[in-house]
């Protein structure tokens, strides 16, 4: 029970944006100095994080599928609520409640997404009714013995990485920025991350993750997206694939429901009894 | 106890009732949700060790339980109903034999504000070794020894979310009395305990009403829980029976006083738990306070590891069964004990873990070592594997009752 430890938030590169908020024209063809390419890698990240500014609260469920070396499959189901705070210095308030497997059925993880600082986390354990205050430390843990490190799905707050703008390539059918960014919070079990963000609507399309050792470990690929409110963007397909073991760990949303009217009392220990 | 299961019955069709007036008030909205999942299981306890005690069963003790739950939920979220019963059949030990009724209970929210009306358990309290401040339900003690299984409590709770904390309002009734082991079982008393000829101290016996206050609060690193309690005390003393043959368990009304805490930096969790209680003897104070410690990702695998140390003080009379006239306080092994407890978490895709934990006593010497493991089997089975042992150096220890009773349990469950 004690194993979905710390989980936050489940909104890679997510947080959206403002609508027509100085779009940065590119200078890609011009030779630049390497503050600059930083500064343009978090213009490119501000960006996309902006795109999701202002979506107040939603919730999705979601079926997550565990699949082994050998292929064989192990299946989550879970629904995760989100309470966007206006203040960008804090993170979001998220309420992750398991559904599947069985055994685990009414498990809540509630947490209130930090920038540098380590997240607080209780987990709700139905047998006993019993809520616990856990560590948040184990960023780089296995989230439900999932190829998704508890980091992966915390807060992607904007200000917890430093960037740097790497190059533009074309991805699928369209163009993206590719930049790579470094935690600045403890504990990670990263190196660096690359990821592609697109030049149209400003969403993540693809991560890789490199280790301790710099070595690349995990490819996430966010596929199938959708937009709500003509607003949000979100996509309904992540893929998790873990190259030193051969696991993978795919996600599957089903659709979003925003602006429920969740507030601050909607996160609370007092609330995580009254989930199922 | 058939007194006592008509009366849950009868709670439980007044529950019913209000769940067909609900879903009928609301079946216009489509996205209401009436859901059932539960547990199924079959157990079986093995003691190698001779019975001390006359009657008590050798060997292995089969047993089985059923958990179903029901619930129903608006589509607003704002209402719900759950209807949790429990039954679990013991192949030897009538009295453990026993049908329970965990949540009857209707819930609203309202804004800030939420209500509760039905039996429901509530869990306080944050340390490992004992939960001393839980004090709204009654043990359900002949589930296991380790007292994390609780009857359903009824009640009306009212509770108040506000930003400097929440504060909690129970008022109950209908007294739930402790289940023991009966003669034929292992882990009780010298003598059993006659659970039908209870004795209550307050002449409304089981409808006594029972208020508590609860406030508890988060303030960064500090999760703080306060609360006041006065009604019947779930902690029986026990009588001599009179044709000597048994106990009779006598209600008193008390009063306590609580606090329990926990400060979280880093991989560290500090707690502490802490009450005064009137009315079971000499007032008394008891606490446990202690620290848990992870080592995460154990040379570069994906265990964790804790490491968890609590002391355990607890000032009540002491129990002296030679004394067999006067009035038993219930005895706690707790009066000034350490315990030392593991935690190994795998984190794999079977969410494997081992517990375990060592008490003892700081006078007496060692008094016992509980092992806990258990692994998930594919998506719905569960096995777990219990094994306790006590130890025999300590006379006058409660737990040398147990002394010969040292236990492995195995448990198969499937959930549905």
């Amino acid at each position: 029970m004690l194993r979905l430890k710390r989980l936050k938030q489940f909104n890679p590169f997510n947080h959206v944006i403002l609508a027509g908020v100085l779009m940065l024209t590119s200078f890609a063809h011009l030779p630049v100095a390497a503050e600059d390419l930083d500064q343009k890698g978090f213009d490119v990240a501000a960006r996309n994080d902006r795109s999701d500014r202002g979506f107040g609260d939603s919730r999705v469920e979601l079926e997550m599928v565990l699949k082994n070396a050998a292929g064989a499959e192990s299946r989550r189901t879970l629904e995760i609520s989100t309470l966007e705070l206006p203040d960008e210095s804090v993170g979001d308030k998220n309420l992750i409640v398991f559904f599947t497997p069985a055994d685990i059925e009414g498990t809540a993880l509630l947490s209130y997404a930090k920038i540098l600082d380590p997240d607080d986390q209780w987990l709700y354990l139905p047998a006993l009714k019993r809520v616990k205050r856990i560590s948040s430390k184990n960023k780089s843990g296995p989230f439900v013995g999932s190829e998704y490190a508890f980091e992966d799905i915390t807060g992607q707050e904007l200000e917890k990485y430093e960037y740097t703008w790497l190059r533009e390539e074309p991805c699928g059918e369209l163009n993206c920025d590719v930049v790579e960014r470094r935690p600045r919070y403890k504990d990670s079990g990263y190196t660096k991350q690359i990821g592609w963000v697109d030049q149209t609507v400003y969403q993540a399309r693809k991560i890789e993750y490199y280790d301790r050792k710099g070595s690349l470990l995990k490819t996430q690929l966010f596929e199938d997206y959708k937009l709500y409110d003509d607003k949000f963007w979100r996509a309904h397909v992540w893929r998790m694939e873990n190259h030193q073991t051969g696991k993978s760990t795919n996600l599957f949303y089903k659709d979003y429901k925003f602006n429920l009217g969740l507030k601050d009392g909607d996160f609370v220990t007092g609330a995580l009894s009254r989930q199922r | 106890m058939e007194k006592l299961r008509k009366r849950l019955l009868s709670m439980n069709f007044l529950i019913w009732a209000l769940a067909v007036f609900f879903l009928s008030k609301s079946s216009t909205v489509s996205a209401q949700s009436f859901d059932f999942s539960g547990q199924v299981a079959l157990e079986v306890r093995g003691f190698p060790d001779k019975s001390l005690l006359p009657g008590q069963v050798e060997g292995a003790q089969f047993s089985s339980f059923l958990e179903p739950e029901y619930r129903w939920r608006s589509a607003a979220r704002d209402s719900l109903l759950k209807f949790t019963p429990f039954i679990r059949v013991d192949t030897v030990d009538d009295k453990r034999t026993h049908f329970d009724i965990r949540e009857a209970n209707w819930r609203k929210i309202a804004g800030d504000w939420e209500f509760l009306v039905g039996a429901t358990r509530v869990f306080w309290g944050v340390t490992e070794s004992r939960h001393l401040v839980n004090v709204i339900n009654q043990i359900d003690a002949v589930e296991d020894i380790d007292e994390e299984a609780f009857l359903g409590q009824p009640m009306f709770q009212i509770a108040r979310q506000t930003s400097v904390g929440r504060f909690e309002f129970f008022l109950m009734t209908l007294f739930r009395e402790r289940t023991f082991a009966g003669r034929n079982g292992r882990l009780r008393t010298p003598l059993p305990v006659d659970t039908g000829a209870a004795v209550y101290e307050n002449s409304a016996k089981e409808w006594h009403p029972d208020i508590a206050l609860r406030y508890s609060h988060t303030l960064s690193d500090f999760d703080i829980g306060l609360h006041v309690f006065r009604g019947t005390n779930r902690e029986p003393s026990l009588i001599l029976s009179s044709d000597g043959q048994g106990f009779i368990p006598h209600y008193s009304v008390m009063t306590q006083a609580g606090v329990d805490f926990q400060f979280t930096r880093d991989a560290w969790l500090w707690k502490f738990e802490g009450i005064v209680r009137e009315g079971q003897g000499t007032t008394f104070a008891a606490a446990v306070a202690g620290l848990e410690y992870t080592f995460f990702q154990v040379a570069e695998s994906d265990i964790d590891l804790g490491l968890i140390v609590e002391g355990l003080y607890d000032g009540r009379d002491k129990l002296n069964f030679s004394d067999t006239r006067g009035r038993q306080i219930f005895p706690t092994i707790y009066d000034k004990d350490i315990f030392l407890g593991t935690r190994l978490a795998f984190n794999d895709v079977q969410d494997s873990s081992i517990l375990a934990g060592f008490v003892t006593d700081v006078v007496d010497g060692p008094a016992t070592l509980r092992v806990e493991a258990e692994r998930r089997l594919g998506e719905r089975m569960k096995i777990e594997l219990i094994g306790q042992a006590f130890f025999e150096d300590a006379p006058k220890n409660p737990v040398s009752f147990f002394v010969q009773d040292s236990f492995v349990t195995l448990r198969i469950s499937r959930f549905f």
